[in-house]
């Protein structure tokens, strides 16, 4: 399997509202792929819909060789998900979050403590493990949800905007973990606003208003769109995307 | 995989072991849930003690002798009757007692004092309004006391043997079933419990999904049952943690007695326990807010008061309102209460409510997991 996600004529609509529309997307095996589109562009929502979080309206999607309609549960097994939101429990520990998620994805036993050993010290988390996740800065909370999200070590790992609000060095370090779990075969696809996270991706798709508008490299897209840079194309998409709402 | 091994497997464990640790953490919520009984069964005790004491009472006075003025001034000075005025007909009477200027109504016929005289038992009535049990019953039990001391005066100058010579009857008017305070405590602790359970169960979902965990936990594979399960199963303790504070201050504030078995009633409760939580799941499914869910399980509250029996007895409702009655566990759960603490009857008296109970928990869980989807919208 050299696929990891095949979406075909994705869609998906909240009443009138169009959020994703006639998605068609291959993300490769062990590719870090990157989502950008201005806010409310349907990245969130097609992550959704892949995880199965969200029933598509209509087309389809396969993640790890599964359907997203009829075998949900399947792809939940071999996936990791960091929502937009931190998502985890502010009321337990770190080391509890960890253990939680990391039984309910399956792990038991003395595996579980050898792998939840080995994650927090690969996390740098071990540190703070006793500290209420409630408690922690925005960096950790974020390197705490990588954590939680990968701890079974999904095939497959979705990132939606998972650095947002979060310091240059901190941001660092996340993608430094990024590249591990890729460097490991994770297929990774990860929504973001940061142009500098873009350029590390291997491949960029644009959504514009639930459209793709643009697929390729980081050093293909700019070309696209007569643009010299990828932050240049960011900037004219949000104003036709303005100029289409006035 | 072993059935022992699918069991250990389970994602219900991991659930059931966040949720007590959370509950831990959450002191305040959980001194809350098991304070409030006391708070409520104390203010209630409260009530009622204020509530026996002087009450407005009015005199018909058909004798006008000097036997009838004894008894009127024995029942004025028992500190439960304040004897407000004196009236001259049935008619007043019943306007006086609907209009709320009197609680209690001393009713003393023409041949009261020449029965006396006589030998005979002489009968006086004493009216109480008994719509509200609390104060009727201790209206009930000061008529008596007031009618005792005035027997045994009588017997006392009489210096003889002979027939009793007075007979104060009791009237309840407007709740001819005599329900009393003690018949009123189960029903508060049942009030409390559905309250609660329903409550906590139906905010419990929806809180995670306001808090924005709920999408975290759903794209695991974490099964709809061990979700569902292990976010209610620890409001068992809680509420079986709840039922023993009320019947604590229960006994202690009203003396309520305990004729039956205690291991009975724990058993029974299960079922009723159950059956609330399977209430406020269904709840949660309905709902995407916790201040809906709150709305929703007060509303349900509702009919759970004016319904089960927990005030108004189901035999004098119409027809509709008592099948309503019938699909409220409350009606259920008052009943095996209301037997089993004071009747004392055991097991052969309330199995067909504790069966009928758990059929309605079974029923409702299943509806509840089988409306929950993992999916955010
Ligand atoms: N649950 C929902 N109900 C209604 N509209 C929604 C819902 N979720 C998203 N939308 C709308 O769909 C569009 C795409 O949203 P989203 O996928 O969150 O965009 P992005 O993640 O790119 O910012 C937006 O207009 C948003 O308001
Ligand atoms: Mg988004």
């Amino acid at each position: 399997m050299t696929v990891a996600v095949e979406t075909a004529r994705l869609r998906k609509t909240f009443g009138a509202l169009v959020a994703v529309d006639a998605l068609d997307l291959t993300i490769r095996r062990g590719e870090v792929f990157g989502l950008l589109g201005p806010n409310g562009s349907g990245k969130t929502t097609t992550i959704r819909m892949l995880c199965g979080l969200l029933e598509p309206t209509s087309g389809s999607a396969t993640v790890a060789g599964f359907d997203v309609a009829r075998e949900p549960e399947k792809i939940r097994e071999r996936i990791g998900y960091m929502s937009q939101r931190f998502g985890l429990y502010d009321d337990l520990t770190v080391l509890e979050n960890l253990r939680f998620y990391a039984t309910v994805y399956g792990l038991h036993g003395a595996d579980r403590a050898t792998r939840l050993a080995a994650h927090m010290g690969e996390m740098g988390l071990a540190v703070r493990a006793t500290q209420l996740a409630g408690t922690l800065s925005g960096g950790w909370k974020q390197r705490l949800s990588l954590a939680c999200a990968t701890a079974h070590r999904p095939a497959i790992l979705f990132l939606d905007e998972p650095t947002a609000g979060v310091d240059p060095a901190a941001r660092r370090a996340f993608w430094d973990s990024i590249y591990v779990l890729a460097g490991s075969g994770t297929t990774i696809l990860v929504t973001t606003h940061y142009m500098d996270e873009a350029e590390r991706c291997q491949r960029l798709a644009f959504l514009s208003r639930g459209h793709l508008i643009g697929l390729g490299t980081p050093a293909e897209i700019p070309a696209q769109f007569g643009q010299a840079t990828i932050e240049a194309v960011f900037v004219e998409l949000q104003r036709r995307d303005e100029g289409a709402a006035a | 995989m072993s059935l022992v091994e699918r069991v250990r497997r389970s994602r219900v464990w991991p659930m059931l072991w966040k949720e007590f640790i959370q509950m831990k953490r959450d002191r305040l919520t959980l001194a809350l849930i098991v304070g409030i009984p006391a708070l409520q069964l104390v203010l209630f005790g409260y009530a009622v003690q204020t509530d026996v004491r002087h009450q407005p009472t009015i005199v018909l006075d058909e004798s006008r002798t000097s036997e009838s003025r004894a008894l009127v001034s024995t029942v004025g000075n028992s500190g439960t009757f304040d004897v407000v005025g004196h009236v001259h007909s049935r008619a007043e009477v019943r306007s006086l007692i609907e209009d709320g200027t009197a609680k209690a109504a001393l009713v003393i016929p023409p041949g009261f004092m020449s029965d006396i005289k006589r030998g005979h038992t002489a009968e006086a009535q004493m009216i109480v309004n008994a719509a509200d049990p609390q104060s009727a019953a201790a209206a009930m039990s000061g008529a008596q006391l007031a009618a005792g001391a005035r027997t045994q005066a009588l017997l006392g100058a009489a210096g003889r043997n002979r027939v009793v010579p007075l007979d104060l009857r009791v009237r309840p008017w407007y709740n001819p079933a005599q329900r009393s305070a003690v018949f009123i405590v189960p029903g508060v602790i049942g009030i409390l419990l559905t309250l609660t359970m329903t409550l906590i169960t139906s905010t419990a979902i929806v809180r995670e999904r306001e808090r924005g965990t709920l999408e975290q936990l759903i794209v695991t594979p974490i099964d709809k049952t061990s979700l569902m399960l292990g976010k209610t199963i620890p409001f068992i303790v809680v509420g079986y943690a709840q039922m023993t504070t009320a019947l604590f201050f229960g006994k202690v504030i009203f003396d309520l007695p305990i004729r039956g078995s205690i291991l009975l009633l724990y058993v029974a409760a299960i079922a009723f326990i159950l059956a609330s939580l399977g209430v406020g799941l269904l709840i949660s499914t309905l709902v995407r807010t916790q201040a809906q869910a709150m709305q929703l399980s007060f509303f349900f509250m509702l009919p759970n008061i004016l319904l089960s029996g927990y005030v108004f007895p189901r035999e004098a409702m119409p027809e509709p309102a008592q099948w309503v009655g019938l699909a409220l566990p409350l009606t259920y759960f008052l009943k095996v209460l209301r037997r089993v603490l004071l009747m004392g009857v055991g097991v052969e008296h309330i199995w067909r409510e504790g069966v009928t109970l758990a059929v309605i928990a079974n029923a409702l869980l299943f509806v509840s997991i089988k409306r929950f989807s993992k999916t955010i919208d």
